[in-house]
């Protein structure tokens, strides 16, 4: 055990931690627009919306996320019309083409734990408010919303830290997160235990903080049934 | 098309020897995540708190921690390991394992995890009945588990292990950092070559889609099977 390259290294950890927790946190805000956006589609009876929104959950829950992000980062490059346009400038960069590549995917989980949530609200809830009058537009946002949430927390809790996990795979495209730099040390000391221990440490602890906000937010939205 | 040709004018060929390649990793994984859960959930589910707390550590730390890391872990630890163990033996040469063996004990391990999960909550959700009627008859344990509880319990786990199937197979894809020339491996050399990048992840990304369907497809079947009478 070197104990010295375990304190030396953890300074550097903790500083690529931070690109982790920014890809963390915008893949997780677009994603979950995304995923609601496509779990309303989802719901459509309009049976090309609902193919379409399909389609998408599919693709992108059937791939692994390494697949996609090559797909965008080196793929996409390779097309000439869109290195003319101003997209290129969000494209060239590695860490937008990250944030894409998760955006995508944990929108397509996301969309998935949504629809589940909305499908088993029982249908007295929604008769009950349309009995009292109430729109159905504010059906939506007050009642089956709030509703799907409570009911998607631990899905999506677990979602979080899968998508936490997933971020690793952005130091496949020379972005230096915690993954990236713990590689980077590994690779020049060669001392992969010592480095695996700290880094998987900063991991597992924000594993542990995500589980328990989730569960914190659990017992705060809970309802009596 | 030419691209995908057969022989030594396309990828065809590559490419359908790295599909092979996935497959039998994800196989040989899976296995040894069979092997590490028969271990583990006997420990998660036993009366002694160390032993559960040796099972929670496992489970724990393999799902909190990247996939990634592990594989980094094994892939620049792994020699040096197995070395270490070879030198109290009086065995001094250096020693290389294989990018094989080292991506299927990586990715082994974490499906491990998933799939002690798995087994646990499986075995748990059995009505407890079962086991006090099998222990009243005097059908010894190793019995008990083998006729009694596995076949009740797997009906239960294997919409799961579906879920941990698919996960294993597309984790397969990180060991392409390690050099095992599996589907993502080999369209990154055939990307680099041809400089068509966007074709051949494309592509890829089809044959993991096929995988995936493919597989649903078994799994269902073999739902049917086990849950026979029920």
């Amino acid at each position: 055990m070197d104990f010295d390259l375990m304190f030396t290294s953890f300074p550097k950890l903790l500083g690529a931690t931070v690109v982790t927790l920014k890809l963390l946190s915008a893949s997780l805000f677009f994603g979950l627009i995304i995923g609601l956006l496509f779990a309303i589609l989802r719901l459509n009876k309009n049976i090309f919306i609902n193919k379409f929104a399909y389609g998408y959950s599919y693709l992108f829950r059937g791939t692994p996320l390494l697949v996609q992000i090559f797909i965008i980062y080196f793929g996409l490059g390779q097309i000439e019309y869109l290195r003319s346009t101003f997209l290129w400038v969000i494209l060239k960069e590695p860490y937008w083409c990250a944030i894409i590549a998760f955006t995508l995917n944990t929108g397509a989980y996301t969309s998935e734990i949504l629809r589940s949530a909305f499908q088993t609200i029982k249908p007295g809830i929604i008769e009950a408010g349309k009995s009292l009058g109430i729109s159905s537009k504010i059906i939506f946002y007050k009642i089956q919303i709030p509703i799907a949430i409570r009911q998607s927390l631990p899905a999506y809790g677990n979602e979080i830290i899968l998508m936490m996990k997933g971020t690793s795979l952005a130091s496949t495209v020379t972005l230096m997160d915690l993954t990236g730099v713990a590689k980077y040390i590994i690779s020049t000391t060669f001392k992969p235990i010592e480095v695996f221990i700290v880094a998987g440490g900063i991991y597992l602890f924000m594993t542990f903080i995500i589980h328990n906000v989730i569960k914190f937010l659990e017992k705060k939205y809970s309802f009596s049934q | 098309m030419e691209l995908l040709a057969f022989g030594k004018t396309g990828w065809g060929d590559e490419l359908f020897y790295a599909t092979l390649m996935t497959i039998a990793v994800s196989i040989t994984a899976m296995l040894i995540g069979f092997f590490f859960a028969l271990i583990f959930t006997p420990l998660k589910l036993s009366k002694y708190k160390s032993l559960n707390l040796i099972g929670n550590f496992y489970t724990t730390v393999i799902r909190g921690v990247p996939e990634l890391l592990v594989i980094y872990l094994f892939f620049f630890g792994g020699s040096g390991a197995i070395m270490y163990v070879a030198s109290i033996f009086g065995y001094f040469e250096y020693i290389e394992i294989n990018a094989f063996i080292t991506g299927s004990v990586a990715i082994g391990i974490i499906s491990g995890a998933y799939s002690t999960e798995v087994f646990r909550g499986a075995i748990q959700s059995i009505d407890k009945g079962q086991f006090e009627a099998a222990k009243v008859l005097g059908i010894n344990k190793f019995t008990q588990f083998y006729k009694i509880i596995l076949p009740q319990m797997l009906r239960l786990a294997i919409p799961n292990l579906s879920n941990v199937w698919q996960i294993t197979l597309k984790d397969t894809s990180l060991i392409s950092v390690t050099g095992l020339v599996e589907i993502m491996r080999q369209s990154y050399i055939a990307a680099g070559s041809t400089r068509d990048p966007l074709f051949f992840y494309s592509f890829a990304a089809i044959l993991y889609l096929m995988l995936t369907y493919i597989s649903m497809k078994i799994i269902n079947k073999l739902e049917i099977k086990y849950s026979r009478g029920y």
